[in-house]
């Protein structure tokens, strides 16, 4: 087993009263795309500048590369930082940009300027060298700033919410941009975003960050289709979240009663407990198939045509709460339509935290 | 109405303005204007009737030895002065804008608070100070004195520029291998550029021209408003006339340059 490229010991971070990060452990494989995600507050953007050497943990130990850097300045970790306003130096040129952090490392000019076209290059600039910067767009800004961070070769890439400034269809481009340059240059990237889609699209490994605690970590398709807890299943994208009585429990499957029926289902609970039971929208259909079992009647409050789809908010019998649905494109649900509802069992979630 | 008004032509529409205008810059020029205008007189009078022009008080002044004295000094002591003025208030901003200072906000009220104090005071200040310590008064006394009234200035007009943004730039510096002075020499000093040569050409311009505590805290070498003053003793004379619209065009010259190339490079 190979040492890890990032080991959060313990981190604690407190700002007066408040603590913003607490008792995070933490280990990140060479490597990987790692997406920090969570609400704003949540303590990513902590974690981040912990891992940048700009603050220093209240309690615990960073360490990178095995070696302990806790105490190390953020100019002799061996960390660079994508920051989310770009921070580019406005007075220098492209090239000055890229080629600052070499500069700094005493590299000689002939050398320097090879490795910046390289640089400029693999971002797909390779002709602007020596443009200024306001004469760039966001997202070849965006690209220059990378660079500027990967021209180093740092043993870990830390990007902080980059993607923000950009309109959606850029901001799409540059996910595949930056996950096809991650897989490319093999360094590991740490990634703090508060945009779930963002997080799935470029991430190796989620991990989800919540009141300064790690709620969920785990590939995008785990932590989507299984979550943890019922904070993931409600971040994650759209989720119906049902109280459910636990019935019976054996062997990692559980029967639970709820308001819309008795399920068997997969998980561990206490027999006799509460528990909460996650239906994706897309997972309740219109037709029943396979393993599918019914879950009542909705009747449809709202309706929205989203391409693929269509939302619903519909009303389900026995339900107090409206539940989200996902309908198919050609089906034009009208409000008060009425559709029964089926699901696959194995499609819900048990969920007891 | 407004039909009428727009029917007469753009300068009658607009005499009452052009009319308060005009005034209002006569009001301001028109003692300089006069002051230049009988340094190119032609007898032994400034004052009307005008008979030149001539330049012969100017080759006068620029032959007067101690006229001349009095202007290099003033060049040092303006560049010295301002000089000192910039760097000790681009440190005091750095210090207060970028760390965390105990009593920062008393500190920089303190800083800005000579701003208020009329010169006349600091002038008397400084000379039972320099007398009480036992320092001659010497142009590094006058360059002191300039340096106390220029400094807040330059504290304030360069501590206002720099803002979180630039904190954020200096933090990927940092981030990328930059040694504290390689932060300051290589990011935030280009950066803050503009404000750094419009502070120094300010002070430039306050310091050429500030005459009583030049006047209270110097002997023999004396800064050329000092000078001025004692040509003034003797009477009136186109002589003094020349000097100081010397000192105004200079003044002028020195703001120009500072308007160029600060706004200029704002434009861009």
């Amino acid at each position: 087993m190979s040492i890890p490229a990032v080991e959060f010991r313990g981190i604690t971070m407190r700002f007066g009263a408040t603590t913003a990060v607490r008792g995070i452990d933490l280990a990140i494989d060479q490597g990987a795309f790692v997406v920090l995600l969570g609400p704003s507050g949540g303590g990513k953007t902590t974690l981040l500048n912990i891992l940048g050497g700009f603050l220093e943990p209240t309690e615990g130990r960073v360490l990178i590369d095995g070696a302990d850097v806790t105490d190390v300045p953020p100019a002799k970790r061996p960390t660079t930082t994508v920051f989310q306003d770009y921070a580019l130096f406005p007075h220098m040129t492209i090239a000055g940009n890229v080629s600052f952090g070499l500069r700094m490392r005493g590299v000689a000019k002939a050398e320097r300027d090879a490795r910046v076209a390289r640089a400029l290059e693999m971002v797909g600039l390779g002709d602007t060298a020596l443009r200024r910067i306001h004469e760039l767009s966001g997202g070849q800004r965006q690209r220059i700033a990378l660079a500027r961070a990967l021209i180093v070769e740092p043993s870990v890439l830390l990007l902080d919410e980059p993607l923000g400034a950009l309109d959606l269809k850029l901001r799409q481009q540059m996910q595949e941009e930056l996950k096809a340059i991650q897989k490319r240059v093999g360094t590991t990237f740490v990634h703090v975003t508060h945009d779930q889609e963002e997080a799935m699209a470029v991430a190796d490994t989620v991990v989800i960050l919540n009141d300064g605690a790690i709620e969920d970590i785990g590939t995008p398709e785990r932590v989507y289709l299984r979550p943890a807890t019922r904070f993931t299943a409600n971040f994650m994208g759209a989720n119906n979240l049902i109280e459910a009585r636990v019935c019976a429990a054996a062997a990692g499957r559980v029967t639970v009663e709820t308001p819309i029926g008795t399920f068997d289902v997969e998980g561990d609970a206490q027999a006799g407990g509460r528990a909460t039971l996650a239906i994706r929208p897309e997972h309740l259909h219109t037709e029943a198939a396979g393993a599918r079992v019914a879950v009542g009647s909705a009747r449809v409050i709202e309706a929205g045509f989203f391409g693929t789809h269509h939302q619903c908010v519909a009303g389900l019998d026995g339900l107090d709460a409206p539940i989200k649905v996902r309908l198919p494109q050609k089906l034009i649900p009208r409000p008060d339509d009425a559709f029964a509802l089926y699901v696959d069992p194995a499609d819900m979630v048990l969920l007891t935290r | 109405m407004s039909d009428v008004r727009r029917k007469l032509p753009i300068v009658l529409r607009n005499l009452p303005a052009i009319v308060y205008a005009g005034l209002i810059y006569g009001f301001i020029f028109l003692p300089v204007a006069v002051l230049m205008l009988f340094s190119l007189q032609g007898s032994r009078l400034p004052v009307p009737p005008f008979n030149g022009p001539s330049l012969k008080w100017y080759v006068a002044v620029f032959s007067d030895a101690r006229v001349m004295d009095a202007m290099v000094n003033s060049v040092i002591v303006a560049l010295v002065s301002s000089l000192v003025s910039v760097g000790l208030g681009f440190l005091a901003a750095y210090a207060l804008a970028r760390h965390r200072v105990p009593a920062a906000r008393f500190i920089q009220g303190f800083l800005t608070a000579p701003l208020t104090v009329s010169y006349l005071i600091i002038a008397m200040g400084l000379l039972i100070t320099f007398n009480a310590v036992g320092v001659p008064k010497s142009l590094a006394t006058i360059v002191i004195g300039h340096v106390v009234i220029n400094l807040p200035l330059c504290f304030a007009i360069i501590y206002s520029q720099m803002g979180a943004h630039q904190a954020n730039i200096e933090r990927a510096a940092r981030d990328l291998g930059a040694r504290e002075w390689q932060v300051l020499a290589l990011v935030t000093v280009p950066m803050l550029w503009p404000a750094l040569f419009a502070s120094f050409f300010l002070a430039v311009t306050f310091s050429w021209d500030e005459f009583i505590i030049a006047f209270m805290v110097s002997r023999f070498d004396v800064t050329l408003p000092v000078e001025i003053w004692s040509m003034l003793r003797s009477g009136l004379n186109p002589k003094t006339n020349a000097v100081g619209s010397f000192v105004f065009i200079i003044s002028v010259i020195t703001v120009l340059i500072l308007e160029f190339v600060v706004f200029r490079r704002k434009r861009t």
